[in-house]
Protein backbone atom coordinates (compact mmCIF):
# COMPACT_ATOMS: atom_id res chain seq x y z
CA UNK A 1 0.00 0.00 0.00
CA UNK A 2 1.02 3.58 -0.58
CA UNK A 3 1.47 6.52 1.80
CA UNK A 4 1.30 10.09 0.51
CA UNK A 5 3.30 12.54 2.63
CA UNK A 6 2.21 16.10 1.83
CA UNK A 7 5.07 18.60 1.84
CA UNK A 8 4.28 22.26 2.55
CA UNK A 9 6.95 24.96 2.46
CA UNK A 10 8.16 24.72 6.06
CA UNK A 11 7.25 21.07 6.71
CA UNK A 12 10.13 19.49 8.64
CA UNK A 13 8.85 16.06 9.73
CA UNK A 14 8.00 14.91 6.21
CA UNK A 15 11.19 12.84 5.99
CA UNK A 16 10.52 11.20 9.37
CA UNK A 17 7.02 10.16 8.25
CA UNK A 18 8.32 8.95 4.88
CA UNK A 19 11.07 6.98 6.66
CA UNK A 20 8.60 5.36 9.05
CA UNK A 21 6.35 4.24 6.20
CA UNK A 22 9.01 3.15 3.73
CA UNK A 23 11.99 1.98 5.78
CA UNK A 24 10.48 0.86 9.07
CA UNK A 25 7.26 -0.62 7.66
CA UNK A 26 8.47 -1.47 4.14
CA UNK A 27 5.52 0.23 2.46
CA UNK A 28 5.51 2.54 -0.55
CA UNK A 29 5.71 6.23 0.28
CA UNK A 30 5.73 9.32 -1.89
CA UNK A 31 6.21 13.01 -1.15
CA UNK A 32 3.45 15.20 -2.58
CA UNK A 33 4.36 18.89 -2.96
CA UNK A 34 1.55 21.15 -1.73
CA UNK A 35 1.11 22.75 -5.19
CA UNK A 36 0.26 19.40 -6.74
CA UNK A 37 -3.35 18.54 -7.47
CA UNK A 38 -3.25 14.74 -7.23
CA UNK A 39 -2.59 12.33 -4.38
CA UNK A 40 -1.31 9.86 -6.98
CA UNK A 41 -3.38 6.88 -5.93
CA UNK A 42 -2.31 6.90 -2.26
CA UNK A 43 -4.13 4.71 0.27
CA UNK A 44 -3.14 6.88 3.24
CA UNK A 45 -2.44 10.61 3.47
CA UNK A 46 -0.11 12.10 6.09
CA UNK A 47 0.06 15.81 6.83
CA UNK A 48 3.42 16.03 8.60
CA UNK A 49 4.75 18.28 11.33
CA UNK A 50 6.69 21.48 10.83
CA UNK A 51 5.85 25.12 10.25
CA UNK A 52 3.83 25.18 7.03
CA UNK A 53 4.13 28.62 5.40
CA UNK A 54 6.12 29.75 8.45
CA UNK A 55 2.99 29.44 10.59
CA UNK A 56 2.27 33.02 9.50
CA UNK A 57 -1.07 34.44 10.63
CA UNK A 58 -1.99 31.29 12.59
CA UNK A 59 -0.61 27.75 12.57
CA UNK A 60 -2.03 25.94 9.54
CA UNK A 61 -4.04 28.97 8.39
CA UNK A 62 -2.29 29.43 5.04
CA UNK A 63 -1.61 25.73 4.39
CA UNK A 64 -5.32 25.17 4.31
CA UNK A 65 -5.46 27.04 0.97
CA UNK A 66 -2.68 24.99 -0.69
CA UNK A 67 -3.90 23.36 -3.94
CA UNK A 68 -3.39 19.80 -2.63
CA UNK A 69 -5.81 20.44 0.24
CA UNK A 70 -8.82 20.22 -2.13
CA UNK A 71 -7.72 16.64 -2.89
CA UNK A 72 -7.14 15.90 0.79
CA UNK A 73 -10.68 17.16 1.53
CA UNK A 74 -12.08 14.93 -1.22
CA UNK A 75 -10.03 11.91 -0.06
CA UNK A 76 -11.22 12.44 3.54
CA UNK A 77 -14.86 12.85 2.44
CA UNK A 78 -14.68 9.53 0.58
CA UNK A 79 -13.53 7.75 3.77
CA UNK A 80 -9.79 7.61 3.09
CA UNK A 81 -7.48 7.55 6.13
CA UNK A 82 -5.81 10.92 6.83
CA UNK A 83 -3.34 11.51 9.68
CA UNK A 84 -2.33 15.01 10.75
CA UNK A 85 0.70 15.11 13.02
CA UNK A 86 1.42 18.25 15.06
CA UNK A 87 1.41 21.03 12.42
CA UNK A 88 -0.58 18.62 10.24
CA UNK A 89 -3.20 18.44 13.04
CA UNK A 90 -3.25 22.26 13.13
CA UNK A 91 -3.84 22.27 9.34
CA UNK A 92 -6.75 19.81 9.76
CA UNK A 93 -8.30 22.13 12.37
CA UNK A 94 -7.95 25.22 10.18
CA UNK A 95 -9.32 23.30 7.19
CA UNK A 96 -12.37 22.30 9.23
CA UNK A 97 -11.66 18.58 8.83
CA UNK A 98 -11.54 18.36 12.63
CA UNK A 99 -13.28 20.71 15.10
CA UNK A 100 -11.61 23.18 17.47
CA UNK A 101 -8.47 25.32 17.41
CA UNK A 102 -5.02 25.60 19.00
CA UNK A 103 -3.91 28.23 21.49
CA UNK A 104 -0.40 29.00 22.73
CA UNK A 105 0.79 26.46 25.32
CA UNK A 106 -0.20 27.64 28.78
CA UNK A 107 3.52 27.70 29.68
CA UNK A 108 4.08 30.06 26.71
CA UNK A 109 7.09 27.85 25.96
CA UNK A 110 7.89 25.69 22.98
CA UNK A 111 7.82 22.25 24.59
CA UNK A 112 9.97 19.40 23.35
CA UNK A 113 9.77 16.28 25.51
CA UNK A 114 8.42 12.74 25.72
CA UNK A 115 4.86 12.56 27.03
CA UNK A 116 2.43 9.76 27.78
CA UNK A 117 -0.82 9.45 25.88
CA UNK A 118 -3.61 6.97 26.36
CA UNK A 119 -5.35 5.38 23.37
CA UNK A 120 -9.07 5.70 24.08
CA UNK A 121 -10.56 4.60 20.77
CA UNK A 122 -9.46 1.71 18.59
CA UNK A 123 -12.04 2.00 15.80
CA UNK A 124 -9.99 4.49 13.81
CA UNK A 125 -7.58 3.51 11.02
CA UNK A 126 -4.60 4.74 13.06
CA UNK A 127 -5.42 2.90 16.30
CA UNK A 128 -6.87 -0.33 14.88
CA UNK A 129 -3.89 -2.37 16.18
CA UNK A 130 -3.98 -0.76 19.66
CA UNK A 131 -5.63 -1.97 22.83
CA UNK A 132 -8.11 0.42 24.45
CA UNK A 133 -6.40 2.12 27.39
CA UNK A 134 -2.91 1.44 26.07
CA UNK A 135 -0.44 4.15 27.18
CA UNK A 136 2.13 5.24 24.59
CA UNK A 137 5.33 7.19 25.20
CA UNK A 138 5.71 9.63 22.31
CA UNK A 139 7.49 12.99 21.98
CA UNK A 140 5.81 16.35 21.55
CA UNK A 141 7.48 19.41 20.00
CA UNK A 142 5.20 22.43 19.77
CA UNK A 143 4.49 25.93 21.00
CA UNK A 144 0.80 25.94 20.09
CA UNK A 145 -0.71 22.64 21.11
CA UNK A 146 -3.16 23.90 23.69
CA UNK A 147 -6.33 22.42 22.21
CA UNK A 148 -9.46 24.50 22.61
CA UNK A 149 -13.09 24.04 21.68
CA UNK A 150 -16.30 25.47 23.15
CA UNK A 151 -17.74 23.33 25.98
CA UNK A 152 -20.65 22.11 23.81
CA UNK A 153 -18.18 20.99 21.13
CA UNK A 154 -16.07 19.13 23.71
CA UNK A 155 -19.23 17.47 25.04
CA UNK A 156 -20.13 16.38 21.51
CA UNK A 157 -16.60 15.00 20.96
CA UNK A 158 -16.87 12.97 24.17
CA UNK A 159 -20.37 11.74 23.31
CA UNK A 160 -19.27 10.63 19.82
CA UNK A 161 -16.08 9.02 21.21
CA UNK A 162 -13.95 11.29 19.01
CA UNK A 163 -11.23 11.85 21.62
CA UNK A 164 -8.72 9.25 20.44
CA UNK A 165 -5.68 10.22 22.52
CA UNK A 166 -5.47 11.90 25.93
CA UNK A 167 -2.43 13.08 27.93
CA UNK A 168 -2.26 10.88 31.01
CA UNK A 169 0.13 9.61 33.66
CA UNK A 170 1.65 6.12 33.47
CA UNK A 171 -1.51 4.71 35.03
CA UNK A 172 -3.66 6.15 32.26
CA UNK A 173 -5.21 8.86 34.44
CA UNK A 174 -5.71 12.26 32.78
CA UNK A 175 -4.24 14.46 35.53
CA UNK A 176 -3.35 18.15 35.19
CA UNK A 177 0.32 17.29 35.79
CA UNK A 178 0.23 14.98 32.77
CA UNK A 179 -1.14 17.75 30.55
CA UNK A 180 1.88 19.41 28.88
CA UNK A 181 0.14 22.35 27.23
CA UNK A 182 -3.20 23.09 28.90
CA UNK A 183 -5.39 21.30 26.33
CA UNK A 184 -9.04 21.15 27.33
CA UNK A 185 -9.90 17.71 28.82
CA UNK A 186 -6.24 16.66 28.27
CA UNK A 187 -7.05 16.12 24.58
CA UNK A 188 -3.95 15.06 22.60
CA UNK A 189 -5.70 13.74 19.49
CA UNK A 190 -9.09 13.52 17.80
CA UNK A 191 -10.87 11.76 15.00
CA UNK A 192 -13.60 12.97 12.65
CA UNK A 193 -17.21 11.83 12.99
CA UNK A 194 -16.56 9.39 10.14
CA UNK A 195 -13.48 8.32 12.18
CA UNK A 196 -11.13 8.20 9.17
CA UNK A 197 -9.45 11.57 9.81
CA UNK A 198 -7.16 11.58 12.86
CA UNK A 199 -5.03 14.43 14.22
CA UNK A 200 -2.66 14.47 17.18
CA UNK A 201 -0.01 16.80 18.58
CA UNK A 202 2.56 14.14 19.63
CA UNK A 203 4.91 12.78 16.94
CA UNK A 204 4.48 9.01 16.43
CA UNK A 205 6.88 9.15 13.44
CA UNK A 206 9.64 10.24 15.83
CA UNK A 207 9.09 7.16 17.99
CA UNK A 208 9.27 4.31 15.50
CA UNK A 209 12.58 2.70 16.44
CA UNK A 210 14.27 2.10 19.80
CA UNK A 211 17.25 4.16 18.55
CA UNK A 212 14.92 7.16 18.85
CA UNK A 213 14.21 6.46 22.51
CA UNK A 214 10.80 4.88 21.97
CA UNK A 215 9.12 2.70 19.36
CA UNK A 216 5.62 3.27 20.74
CA UNK A 217 4.58 5.44 17.79
CA UNK A 218 5.01 2.64 15.29
CA UNK A 219 1.65 1.14 16.22
CA UNK A 220 -0.18 4.06 14.57
CA UNK A 221 1.46 3.22 11.24
CA UNK A 222 1.00 -0.54 11.77
CA UNK A 223 -2.66 0.18 12.52
CA UNK A 224 -3.32 1.90 9.21
CA UNK A 225 -1.51 -0.84 7.27
CA UNK A 226 -3.76 -3.36 9.04
CA UNK A 227 -6.93 -1.29 8.53
CA UNK A 228 -6.30 -0.67 4.84
CA UNK A 229 -5.17 -4.23 4.08
CA UNK A 230 -8.30 -5.55 5.77
CA UNK A 231 -10.34 -3.29 3.49
CA UNK A 232 -11.48 -0.95 6.22
CA UNK A 233 -11.39 2.79 5.52
CA UNK A 234 -10.62 2.31 1.84
CA UNK A 235 -14.11 3.34 0.79
CA UNK A 236 -16.95 5.12 2.57
CA UNK A 237 -19.29 2.13 2.85
CA UNK A 238 -16.66 0.01 4.57
CA UNK A 239 -15.56 2.89 6.77
CA UNK A 240 -19.08 3.24 8.11
CA UNK A 241 -19.33 -0.51 8.70
CA UNK A 242 -16.17 -0.50 10.81
CA UNK A 243 -17.25 2.57 12.77
CA UNK A 244 -20.38 0.73 13.81
CA UNK B 1 -9.45 53.30 1.46
CA UNK B 2 -7.83 51.91 4.55
CA UNK B 3 -9.51 49.30 6.74
CA UNK B 4 -8.13 48.50 10.15
CA UNK B 5 -8.93 45.03 11.44
CA UNK B 6 -8.39 44.19 15.13
CA UNK B 7 -8.44 40.48 15.93
CA UNK B 8 -8.57 39.33 19.55
CA UNK B 9 -9.31 36.12 21.38
CA UNK B 10 -12.98 35.81 22.36
CA UNK B 11 -13.69 36.81 25.97
CA UNK B 12 -14.43 33.15 26.82
CA UNK B 13 -10.97 32.02 25.62
CA UNK B 14 -8.04 32.17 28.04
CA UNK B 15 -5.22 34.35 26.70
CA UNK B 16 -1.92 33.11 28.19
CA UNK B 17 0.07 35.89 26.51
CA UNK B 18 -2.27 38.62 27.76
CA UNK B 19 -2.09 37.13 31.27
CA UNK B 20 1.73 37.14 31.19
CA UNK B 21 1.78 40.79 30.03
CA UNK B 22 -0.68 41.68 32.82
CA UNK B 23 1.60 40.01 35.37
CA UNK B 24 4.65 41.85 33.97
CA UNK B 25 2.85 45.20 34.22
CA UNK B 26 1.93 44.40 37.82
CA UNK B 27 5.60 43.64 38.53
CA UNK B 28 6.42 47.11 37.14
CA UNK B 29 3.96 48.59 39.61
CA UNK B 30 1.03 49.23 37.26
CA UNK B 31 -1.53 47.72 39.57
CA UNK B 32 -4.26 49.84 37.95
CA UNK B 33 -4.03 47.64 34.83
CA UNK B 34 -6.63 45.00 35.56
CA UNK B 35 -6.45 42.94 32.39
CA UNK B 36 -4.62 42.74 29.05
CA UNK B 37 -5.88 40.96 25.94
CA UNK B 38 -3.28 40.49 23.24
CA UNK B 39 -4.35 40.41 19.60
CA UNK B 40 -3.42 41.09 15.99
CA UNK B 41 -3.78 44.27 13.96
CA UNK B 42 -4.11 44.42 10.16
CA UNK B 43 -4.18 47.41 7.81
CA UNK B 44 -5.89 46.69 4.50
CA UNK B 45 -5.58 49.10 1.55
CA UNK B 46 -8.81 48.55 -0.33
CA UNK B 47 -9.99 49.90 -3.64
CA UNK B 48 -13.57 50.86 -2.92
CA UNK B 49 -15.90 53.74 -3.75
CA UNK B 50 -17.80 53.80 -0.50
CA UNK B 51 -16.79 53.03 3.10
CA UNK B 52 -19.57 50.39 3.37
CA UNK B 53 -18.07 48.60 0.40
CA UNK B 54 -14.62 48.55 2.04
CA UNK B 55 -16.11 47.44 5.33
CA UNK B 56 -17.98 44.56 3.67
CA UNK B 57 -14.82 43.37 1.94
CA UNK B 58 -12.73 43.66 5.12
CA UNK B 59 -15.35 41.66 7.03
CA UNK B 60 -15.22 38.91 4.41
CA UNK B 61 -11.41 38.82 4.66
CA UNK B 62 -11.63 38.67 8.44
CA UNK B 63 -14.22 35.86 8.35
CA UNK B 64 -12.37 33.76 5.80
CA UNK B 65 -8.73 34.31 6.71
CA UNK B 66 -7.67 36.96 9.21
CA UNK B 67 -9.50 35.45 12.18
CA UNK B 68 -10.38 31.94 13.32
CA UNK B 69 -14.02 32.11 14.46
CA UNK B 70 -13.48 29.19 16.86
CA UNK B 71 -11.28 31.29 19.15
CA UNK B 72 -11.22 34.85 17.84
CA UNK B 73 -13.47 37.81 17.17
CA UNK B 74 -12.69 40.99 15.25
CA UNK B 75 -13.54 44.67 14.96
CA UNK B 76 -13.20 46.81 11.83
CA UNK B 77 -12.54 50.53 11.43
CA UNK B 78 -12.61 52.26 8.05
CA UNK B 79 -10.10 55.15 8.15
CA UNK B 80 -11.95 57.48 5.75
CA UNK B 81 -15.16 56.87 7.61
CA UNK B 82 -13.55 58.10 10.83
CA UNK B 83 -12.24 61.28 9.16
CA UNK B 84 -15.56 62.03 7.42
Amino acid sequence: MKFAVVVFPGSNCDHDAHYAAQHVLGQQAEYIWHKETSLKGADVVILPGGFAHGDYLRTGAIARFSPIMAQVQKFAASGGPVLGICNGFQVLLEAGLLPGAMLRNRSLKYQCEHVLIKVEQTDTPFTAACITGQVLRIPIAHGEGNYYAEPDVVARLERNRQVVFRYTNAGGVATDDANPNGSVANIAGLCSEQRNVVGLMPHPERACEMALGSADGLILFESVVKAVSEGAFSNPAKAVAVAR
Amino acid sequence: MRARVFVTLKPSVFDPQGKTVTDALHTLGYSAVKDVRQGKYFELEIEARRPEEARKLAAEAADKLLSNPVIESYRIEIADEVIA
